[in-house]
């Protein structure tokens, strides 16, 4: 410090350019920090499918503290039917016209082996009717009337194998190879007692546009997983590739 | 003339007066620490928020000001998204939002604690006299009240404005769970008024955010350097 005694009005304004030496190289080091910092890991930083690996880990942060905070059986608002609402459909490519007659469900990774299934076996298992809101993941939703079976009564009819925990669902329509789609759930989700595979919509088979002759509807996730025409379903033990989380979307898209 | 005493016994005339010295500037501490650092990280973390509540808010861009079939503002013009390449970048855009979600919560949970026990929230919280004063800090300003304002650290506008703004804060955390998780926090989304009410809260309060950041930084450009120097090294100079 000066080892003179500077005049009272000069010492203040000596005093604060000290001060201020110190405060201002504290913010120059750490504005540089943040603005290097973000470059750097915009430019180097790892990616898996899609998005930052550090953004994955942060994505299965944020499932494994909701997964202990919320019991995974809350239920998703219900509605009266007089408030569902055509959705859009939002098929990005073209719309798969299947033959409905030949449709079959590929089911894999269960006890009795891999076989096919018909729409008939599945509408023998218990009908449920659910009015439930749609979100798709762009920000738009609707309020729609479904028809179906529970996930959960298909799972204890066709039972899968130990040590399955996950789900894999599968759209592959004959003739439309730009149209193959496939999701993955945790197996909680899917035996969700909201998570219906759907064969109707407002009263009505589904059409075309909106998946038929079978899709699922899991109003505890977002649309992308509601996956329509399904073709193939399998469990697993590891987690299976989903169409939008290799895109650089959350693989678990929970609402 | 009429002779007075001085403290000296010494006869001083009383029309003849010493001018009395201005009084030394002086160093004064102004904003602590945990502030000045608070204040500055949320200030890019914030900007990161709103940024990537952008990108999300691109793939359904439905807002606008109007009624039926008149719309006066759309949010936003194609060209705004086209000047910024704010288009096709969902993905990024939820990703940076809920990582920094934690950030922008921590930071807003501390400052709201460092107020409430370091006592300084006497000196920011609004009092019944606020609405009043704030208007005569708006006429201040405008340079239509000539009077001085009172002294205080923060005048009545600023008290409301900074209150507001953890308000503001806490608000968007709120509302930005209701969007989160309207199935498992469906009781909240519905106290919002259901999932699409809850985005719409969830934007204005943005907009308010922005508009805060507008007059803010406008009042900081006026205010001059020493105030702003003080949002740094916590000293300011009072004359």
């Amino acid at each position: 410090m000066s080892t003179k005694e500077p005049e009272e009005p000069l010492n203040a304004e000596a005093r604060i350019r000290q001060l201020s030496r110190r405060s201002f190289l504290w913010a120059g080091l750490a504005a540089g920090a943040a603005g290097g910092g973000l470059f750097a890991f915009n430019k180097y930083a790892p990616n898996e499918d899609g998005t930052k690996t550090l953004f994955r880990r942060a994505l299965g942060a944020n499932e494994w503290v909701a997964h202990r905070l919320f019991p995974p059986r809350n239920l998703a608002p219900e509605f009266p039917r007089s408030a569902a609402v055509k959705p859009v459909n939002n098929y990005h490519g073209e719309t798969p016209l299947v033959d409905l007659d030949a449709w079959r469900l590929t089911l894999d990774g269960v006890e009795s082996g891999k076989h096919a299934v018909t729409l008939a076996d599945i509408q023998a298992l218990p009908h449920v009717e659910q009015t439930t809101e749609l979100k798709c993941i762009e920000g738009w939703s609707a309020v729609v009337n479904w028809t179906g079976a529970r996930f959960a009564d298909f799972a204890a009819k066709y039972p899968p194998r130990p040590g399955a925990r996950y789900v894999s669902l599968l759209s592959e329509p004959a003739d439309y190879p730009d149209e193959r789609y496939y999701v993955g759930l945790d197996i909680e989700s899917a035996l969700h007692p909201q998570t219906l595979l759907a064969w109707a919509m407002n009263g009505q088979p589904l059409s075309p546009e909106h998946g038929a002759p079978l899709r699922l509807v899991i109003p505890v996730k977002y649309g992308i997983k509601n996956i329509k025409l399904i073709t193939g379903i399998a469990y697993a033990a590891q987690r299976p590739a989903d169409y939008w989380a290799e895109q650089g979307y959350d693989w678990y898209a929970g609402l | 003339m009429n002779p007075s005493l001085d403290a000296a016994g010494k006869t001083v005339s009383a029309a003849v007066t010493t001018p009395v010295p201005a009084p030394a500037p002086r160093l004064v501490r102004k904003h602590p620490l945990a502030i000045r650092w608070l204040h500055w990280v949320n200030f890019p973390v914030l900007f990161l928020m709103i940024w990537s509540g952008l990108l999300i808010y691109w793939a359904n861009d439905d807002y606008r000001i109007g009624w039926g079939g008149r719309t006066l503002f759309q949010f936003f013009p194609d060209k705004f998204y086209e000047r910024f390449h704010i288009g096709f970048r969902l993905a990024e855009g939820m990703n940076w939002h809920f990582a920094f979600a934690w950030v922008f919560t921590l930071t807003g949970v501390a400052y709201a604690l460092y107020v409430w026990l370091s006592g300084e929230w006497r000196l920011l919280v609004p009092r019944r006299e606020s609405f009043a004063g704030a208007f005569q800090v708006v006429l201040h300003d405008l340079g239509l009240r000539k009077k001085p304002l009172p002294r205080d650290k923060f005048n009545h506008a600023q008290r409301i404005a900074y209150s507001s703004v953890i308000v503001l804060g806490a608000l968007q955390v709120v509302t930005g769970l209701a969007i989160y998780k309207p199935a498992q926090l469906a009781w909240l989304a519905a106290l919002m008024g259901g999932y699409q009410l809850a985005r719409v809260w969830h934007f204005v309060i943005t907009l308010l955010f922005v508009a805060f950041f507008l007059v803010h930084v406008a009042q900081v450009a006026r205010a001059g350097w020493n105030n702003f120097r003080a949002m740094i090294t916590g000293y300011e100079i009072q004359k």
